[in-house]
């Protein structure tokens, strides 16, 4: 056992002596509290170590021990369902120990030991297993199959099987030779789990969002950032994400932020009926929580802890979505303990490395064949805020951010301001996921799919250059054609691309919805532009009740929207051959008659 | 407590607000010291750093007049604390929690840490209470529920403390009797502003009901880094072991973070954005996420900080950290204030964003959500065209955008500036029904169907006038 003692204090950075043959990015327990810690440089015999609680009341000579194993998370069935602090410690074992104030230097289990599950194997006597392959299965929370695996770098013959109720602990195959396998791994935070090769972009990850599905998809595999300043709604985006997206299995990292924000998670996920299972949201996520006054430290590891999660859940073949918000919080932990470390500071303030750091966390996503049999595809999928200072994007964070990811999703305050969410700048966004995934929407959705979405950004960008003549000259100086398109353009902001998070029919779209939705406004505007190159004045065009009813289709709910949908769409037909037929231009269903 | 068994004589480095003394094995870090002087003044200072070297300590009053060998410095305590009472409500104290109302000492029930231990998430409740302020631009836009920490960003010579004291005159929880216990907290406040509020605690009948503690702008500027924390400490107490609903105001957070950069500067670190600390974030995040509701408790503690926008700049560090820790913002525009609007709340910039837990059928309204949506986009259509017209006249308008540019003329008017009243959530729902029926039902489409027709006719005959001026409009 190594045992040092302390001899310089600074907030979370704490430098001891005496701690010969300690090694790097080993954890420490710190002082008489016993406070976890972090050794992150080694100097002879001095270690420097950043402590993942606070270090107040602390004096130089206290002890410091090393437990002579780096950070690790503990993998095994326990872990849906759960709420963990930054270092994976579970936020509800710590209330049941110290009451609603996390109290200092708590050791509690990762997982938990005496609960017990049902093991059902899936070998037997005398088969060779090979790292990754699946020993069994355990039945985790509701329909959920939690396979139990062999850990990386484990191979052998299986000498005995057991069969029912285990704890986490107990062995529940053994190999020849003596090595018995229980239904926990552990692994290093810090190193990416291992699989066998990653695939390339095939299927998207479908997010439920109009503007995310249509205009900047991601891929499942594929990691997106959401930057925008404060009060654009970030936190929104990421947890509507986390309810409607087709992932199997969510990681929520809340790194650095608001306490109030993960009770509305908790409050409201554990309620959520998740489409898939029929049973609660909060069944099949994991959220790794350590809020803005909880240890700095502890921040910079929450990413790392939740990804290994997500890894994890990966290696089993789930699809998974790893929501962190928000990256800049982690950012800024980097930059304190690098400051208080006193190294040569780059941009900002932020430490040299903060760019590798970034490169090398976004790459722990993807879609990857995963080790052993049977044979299964699995990917994790990162969608990052980044809450740039004054909300400006130039900033070191969302730069090195934007280098890495495959989608940027940017949050505008003025869209946020007139209270059009979710608030994303479709001129400034972008994805670069979407031409390797066309033929999936091609074949799934429509063929009309690409043809549809490539009229819409063309209305929206003639709409951005006619913006500016009329901030000139005016509206009244338009062409009726030009007029038609600024008209559009406003329908697709309030009527498409604005979608309520907290709406009970509009909170989620599915696709065959939103392709309907763009048609019937694309089969609108191109019906207009065909009057007017006739001479039919806009005014009358614009007067139609039928435009409303377009406007309004979000209104209706997935059920009887493909009903509703072929009525409008005859009705717009209709509307157009009656046109110069004033007393016959309504819609025959009746609704749009109602006198408002 | 006194532990006087730590003492070390002679002081090696003196430098702005820092000293530094050998021996650092006998302070804990973040300990609260004693700094003797020669003359047998004491003054209060806290650890910043150990190493086995020496300690970095600040002292909370000047260090004018300490010198190199006589000054003595002791261990007061290895934390600082605070003793807190039920007895504190009602009494004044100065920035280092130390009586100035001429009372005697309180007799504490308990001794708590300033620096305060972070709620574990898990046992946070959310916090849903709608608090019916009376202001149309809170209620309405921007509602506050207890247990959120809304601040006002306020610019210099903005009426934020009229509307800060507006706020704690009118607020109730409806269907309660129970008022707030107010905490305030001053920071480097001026002596005209501090009276103005201490003179509204007791207009409203609040003196013995607040507990107050003042940092002014002659006292120590490093004081101001405590203030704050005792006065949380204090709301905690009173919120999680007394059951009080405790109302914090700390003002001016500007001044606070002015003496957090102070010590940045002085300890020779590396500065962020304007020179600020790199560690501002969480500093704050340290004092604002103290606010907020507890599984099981009946207490809560909401909190109102106010803070004074540099050049009203809102991408500031201490406003852009602040936006981005607390749960919204009410933001004042000077251009509202010159145009006799009070308060003069720019409600597009503005935000709360625990606002959808506390509305809604059963809480305020069924359309609450809807029309505040309804209204955000009519008013920033109208501001558009405001600097459309601006450029291009007003006759190239078509008839709707002139209707969009009179709503926006009379939401300003009357709907945000209500003056000096008191509006029930119901008024305010109302007004904006009224505004909005300026529009076609076609233009509403933030507004479901079935809403329009349930309360586009028929709530509105009675609804008062939006074009009403406010009866009295604030200096």
């Amino acid at each position: 056992m190594i045992r040092g003692k302390i001899i310089k204090i600074s907030g979370p950075a704490v430098i001891a002596g005496g701690m010969t043959g300690a090694k790097m990015n080993d954890i420490v327990r710190v002082g008489n509290l016993g406070l976890i810690g972090e050794i992150i440089r080694l100097d002879r015999d001095t270690a420097f170590i950043q402590v993942y609680e606070d270090t107040s009341g602390l004096f130089v000579g206290e002890p410091v021990e090393s437990t002579d194993e780096p950070l690790i998370v503990e993998l095994g069935p326990g872990l849906l369902g759960g709420i963990f602090d930054g270092i994976q410690r579970p936020l509800d074992e710590i209330e049941k120990q110290s009451g609603f104030w996390m109290a200092r230097g708590l050791i509690v289990n990762r997982l938990d030991r005496e609960k017990t599950w049902h093991f059902s194997p899936r070998v037997k006597k005398g088969d060779t297993v090979q790292e990754g392959d699946t020993l069994g299965e355990v039945k985790e929370t509701g329909v959920f199959l939690h396979k139990i695996m062999v850990p990386p770098g484990i191979s052998g013959v299986v000498k005995e099987v057991k069969k029912g109720e285990f704890k986490v602990e107990d062995t529940v195959v053994s190999l020849e030779g003596g090595r018995q396998l229980s239904m926990i791994q552990k692994w290093p935070v810090r190193r990416p789990r291992p699989f066998r090769k990653k695939t390339p972009p095939e299927e998207p990850f479908i997010t439920g969002q109009r503007v995310f599905d249509l205009l900047f998809p991601i891929t499942l595999g594929g990691n997106a950032i959401v930057p925008g300043g404060f009060g654009t709604g970030k936190t929104v985006v990421e947890q509507t994400l986390a309810k409607y997206s087709n992932a199997d299995i969510l990681v929520y990292v809340g790194c650095g932020e608001r306490g109030n924000e993960i009770t509305d998670v908790l409050t409201e996920f554990p309620h959520l009926e998740d489409p898939k299972t029929g049973g609660p949201l909060m069944s099949r996520t994991i959220l790794v929580v350590n809020t803005s006054n909880m240890p700095i430290a502890a921040r910079e590891a929450s990413i790392y802890t939740g990804i290994t999660l997500a890894e994890y859940y990966r290696d089993m073949g789930f699809n998974v979505a790893l929501m962190a918000d928000s990256t800049s919080r982690w950012a800024e932990a980097l930059r304190e303990i690098s400051s208080r470390l006193e190294e040569m500071p780059g941009e900002e303030g932020f430490p040299t490395y903060l760019a590798t750091r970034l490169a090398s966390f976004y790459e722990r996503s993807g879609r990857v064949e995963c080790l052993g049999g049977p044979g299964r595809l699995g990917s994790v999928t990162i969608v990052g805020a980044v809450s740039p200072p004054g909300g400006d994007f130039s900033e070191p964070v969302t730069q090195h951010s934007m280098r890495v990811s495959g989608a940027f999703w940017a949050l505008d305050a003025h869209l946020a301001y007139r209270r059009h969410f979710p608030a994303i700048n479709w001129h400034k966004s972008y994805t670069l996921y979407y031409q390797p995934m066309k033929d999936w929407y091609l074949k799934n959705v429509s063929p009309q799919w690409d043809n549809l979405r490539t009229q819409m950004l063309q209305i929206q960008q003639k709409d951005a250059e006619l913006q500016e003549v009329v901030q000139l000259v005016g509206p009244d100086a338009l062409q009726d054609a030009e007029r038609l398109i600024l008209e559009s353009a406003r329908m697709l902001r309030d009527g498409f691309l604005q979608q309520h998070a907290f709406s009970p029919v509009d909170a989620s779209c599915s696709l065959n919805k939103q392709y309907k939705m763009l048609t019937a406004f694309i089969l609108f505007y191109e019906k207009c532009k065909k009057e007017i190159e006739a001479g039919t004045p806009v005014t009358t065009l614009l007067r139609l009740p039928v435009r409303e009813e377009i406007s309004r289709l979000k209104e209706i709910p997935e059920e009887r929207f493909d009903e509703h949908y072929a009525r409008l769409e005859e009705g717009i037909k209709e509307v157009f051959e009656n046109l110069h037929k004033p007393e016959l231009t309504g819609v025959n269903d009746g609704s749009a008659d109602k006198g408002i | 407590m006194d532990l006087l068994t730590k003492e070390y004589k002679g002081v090696n480095y003196i430098s702005g607000p820092l000293i530094f003394v050998e021996g650092g094995k006998r302070f804990s870090y973040n300990a609260m010291v004693e700094v003797l002087l020669p003359n047998g003044e004491v003054r209060t200072g806290q650890v910043l750093e150990v190493s086995s070297e020496y300690a970095c300590i600040e002292v909370l009053e000047q260090t004018t007049g300490l010198e190199v060998v006589q000054t003595t410095v002791r261990l007061k305590e290895e934390v600082a604390r605070l003793p807190v009472s039920r007895d504190m409500v009602g009494r004044v104290f100065n920035g280092r929690g130390e009586p100035i109302d001429g009372l005697p000492e309180v007799i504490s029930e308990k001794r708590m840490e300033i620096t305060g231990t972070p709620i574990n998430p898990v046992s946070r409740a959310k916090p849903n209470e709608f608090i019916q302020t009376g202001i149309s631009a809170i209620d309405g836009n921007n509602t506050l529920v207890r247990g959120q920490k809304l601040p006002i960003f306020s610019g210099a010579g903005l009426p934020a403390n009229e509307l800060a004291s507006q706020i704690l005159r009118q607020s109730t929880v409806l269907g309660e009797e129970t008022q707030f216990v107010v905490v305030f907290a001053a920071m480097g406040i001026t002596q005209r502003e501090a009276s103005f509020f201490l003179r509204s605690f007791e207009d409203s009948g609040a003196t013995g009901k607040a507990v107050c503690f003042l940092n002014l702008a002659d006292d120590p500027t490093i004081e101001r880094l405590l203030t704050p924390r005792f006065a949380l400490t204090v709301a905690e107490y009173l919120a999680f072991e007394r059951d009080y609903h405790v109302l914090v105001i700390l003002t001016d957070m500007t001044n606070y973070c002015e003496a957090l950069r102070e010590i940045s500067t002085a300890r020779e670190e590396i500065p962020g954005r304007r020179g600020y600390p790199g560690y501002m974030y969480s500093d704050l995040a340290s004092l604002y996420e103290r606010a907020g509701r507890i599984k099981g408790k009946k207490g809560s503690i909401t909190q109102i900080p106010i803070l004074t926008m540099p050049d009203d700049d809102i991408t500031h560090p201490i406003a852009d950290l602040t936006g981005y820790i607390t749960e919204g913002q009410i933001v004042l525009s000077r251009h509202l204030h010159h145009a006799s609007v009070y308060p003069p709340i720019d409600v597009l910039l503005c935000l709360s964003r625990l606002m959808n837990n506390g509305i809604g059928a059963g809480k305020t309204r069924k359309d609450h959500r809807q029309v505040v949506d309804q209204l955000y986009a009519c008013y920033a259509h109208g501001r558009d065209l405001r600097r459309l017209i601006a450029i291009v006249g007003g006759e190239a308008l078509s008839e709707l955008d002139k209707k969009y540019l009179r709503f926006a003329e009379a939401f300003e008017n009357g709907f945000i500036g209500q003056g000096d009243t008191n509006r029930t959530i119901e008024d305010t729902l109302n007004l904006a029904w009224r505004l909005l029926k300026m529009f076609p039902g076609s233009e509403l489409h933030r507004i479901n169907r079935e809403v329009i027709t349930e309360y586009f006719e028929e709530i509105l005959e009675e609804a008062p006038s939006p074009y009403y001026k406010p009866e009295e409009t604030m200096p």
